[in-house]
């Protein structure tokens, strides 16, 4: 390859001007919001009613920024002679998004599926003190929490539903088993 | 008395130009920039695309304070920003637009250009020395020694020009120009251009500014309207730049129905050339300062003399 002097000079021009008859690729963000791949972490969203103030997110979060308050109340037992239950009521569920990393590890965490990441990122406050949100506010971003993506075409099966069609076909083989 | 009417007028057409030509350059430059970088550029000032941006600038550069340093020269500290963007002023005065249509005819307007055009660099080299600051130092002296390198090829590029046209004229030299010596002139077009860029201080031959390294270079302590002033003056600078490399090597006003458009043309051959300054900013990067005075002594010059050598052999030979 023979290399003309200076053609390196030319060739760099003729890049810049034809990107110049492109499209610019600038997201105009507050006009046109991103849009944000499904496992983005945005904000952390709480299903109050999936959790049982079982302070696991809380322990594991090595952050420390996730409060919880809860006690517990009694549901008397239904039969005569039997025994009362308890059940856990959540009463503060707050996450400090000044301090959290968005490390995931209380959503990976939580056995319930409680926590969510959700994409929304519009949170700011102008006072760090009211980043700590509330488990109501939690809740509410619960709406805008994405589907679960869709498994590879080839992957595994989900773990819960492989055991589920696991424990299916091995009923009939089961001991005691009418067949 | 019509003289002196004349003569007005002439003076505020100028005026009106060099206020607002730089300004439309400066705005090309934010646009033409951004899409060669792919993204979209000031967007918000003005109603379309952003097109009142520049004058926003302006607003707020205003509305700076203005702060001299403790241990600066104050008064050279102070006049720098109009000794760098006065000389632009001056030197469109000379420079033909159409036929007869120029602010002052001068016979050695080529000379005059060259010389008032050098005036400029020294507010660089004023703000260098007297901000009391080893950035705005280093700059001045960086800007000092790249005066030193390209004001050669620059000159000896005009005097090859002058030299074919016979005259240093500048009406004289469009009035002389044809259309072949684009070619024959070409190398000394080339080198004026390059040496021109690197006499505005423009990337890739910005050392001087590098921003990056030594802050801003002589402008470093500069803030609000005085900075603002030495912008000016660098777009300025690019206008004359332009208007010069056109009336000296691209023909000037010709062109078709040149006695009525001769301007028209004038205007758009400056603005191309202006594109062009933008368009090597963006495609180039910055040279270091061994590269910068290597190529000024050993590319400009030698091609120079050479252009100058063929030009008299032209001359000589016709
Ligand atoms: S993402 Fe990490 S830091 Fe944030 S709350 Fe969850 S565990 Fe704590
Ligand atoms: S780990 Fe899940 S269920 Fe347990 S307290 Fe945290 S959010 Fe609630």
């Amino acid at each position: 390859m023979v290399s003309v002097p200076g053609s390196g000079l030319l060739k760099g021009l003729a890049v810049t001007l034809r990107q110049m008859t492109r499209r610019s690729v600038t997201a105009h963000y507050p006009d046109a919001l991103p849009e944000l791949p499904p496992r983005s972490r945005g904000v952390i969203a709480l299903i109050e009613e999936n959790c049982t103030s079982c302070m696991l997110c809380a322990r594991e979060c090595p952050a420390w920024c996730i409060y919880i308050d809860s006690h517990k109340d009694v549901i008397p037992a239904t039969t005569e002679g039997g025994k009362d239950k308890t059940r856990n009521v959540l009463d503060r569920f707050a996450i400090d998004f000044s301090i959290c990393m968005y490390c995931s590890i209380c959503v990976e965490a939580c056995p319930f599926d409680a926590l969510h990441w959700s994409p929304e990122f519009e949170y700011a406050e102008l006072d760090i003190r009211e980043l700590t949100h509330e488990k109501d506010r939690l809740r509410e971003w619960m709406w805008t929490v994405p589907p679960p993506v869709a498994l590879d075409p080839h992957a595994e099966p989900a773990k819960e539903i492989g055991v589920a069609e696991k424990a299916a076909v091995r009923r009939p083989t089961a001991p005691g088993d009418p067949s | 008395m019509t003289d002196w009417v004349d003569l007005g007028v002439r003076l505020a057409l100028v005026l009106a130009a060099f206020l607002v030509v730089p300004l439309l350059v400066g705005q090309v430059e934010h646009k033409a920039m951004a899409h060669m970088q792919g993204r979209v550029g000031p967007m918000y000032a003005g109603a379309f695309h952003g097109w009142a941006q520049l004058v926003a600038d302006g607003v707020k550069f205003v509305q700076k304070e203005d702060v001299v340093p403790a241990a600066a020269d104050r008064t050279v500290f102070k006049i720098a920003p109009a000794v760098a963007l006065l000389p632009y002023l001056v030197a469109l005065l000379v420079i033909p637009v159409g036929p007869g249509l120029v602010g002052q005819d001068l016979g050695v307007g080529l000379f005059f250009v060259l010389a008032v055009m050098g005036v400029g660099v020294i507010g660089s080299l004023m703000g260098g020395w007297s901000s009391a600051n080893k950035f705005s130092l280093l700059g001045g002296i960086r800007v000092a020694a790249q005066l030193m390198a390209y004001e050669l090829p620059f000159v000896l590029a005009a005097a090859s020009v002058a030299m074919a046209a016979g005259t240093l004229s500048l009406t004289g030299i469009v009035q002389a120009w044809e259309p072949w010596w684009l070619l024959w002139q070409g190398i000394a077009a080339v080198v004026f251009f390059v040496a021109g860029l690197a006499e505005v201080q423009r990337p890739p031959f910005d050392m001087p500014v590098a921003d990056a390294e030594i802050v801003f270079g002589p402008y470093t302590e500069y803030g609000g309207l005085r900075f603002a002033l030495f912008i000016l003056a660098e777009y300025a600078g690019i206008v004359v730049l332009s208007a010069l490399t056109t009336v000296l090597f691209l023909g000037g006003w010709h062109g078709p129905w040149e006695d009525q458009l001769g301007w028209l043309w004038t205007l758009l051959k400056v603005l191309a050339v202006s594109f062009v300054v933008i368009w090597v900013r963006v495609a180039y990067p910055r040279l270091r300062e061994d590269q910068l005075q290597r190529f000024a002594w050993q590319g400009l010059v030698p091609l120079a003399l050479l252009q100058l050598a063929i030009t008299a052999v032209g001359v000589v030979a016709w």
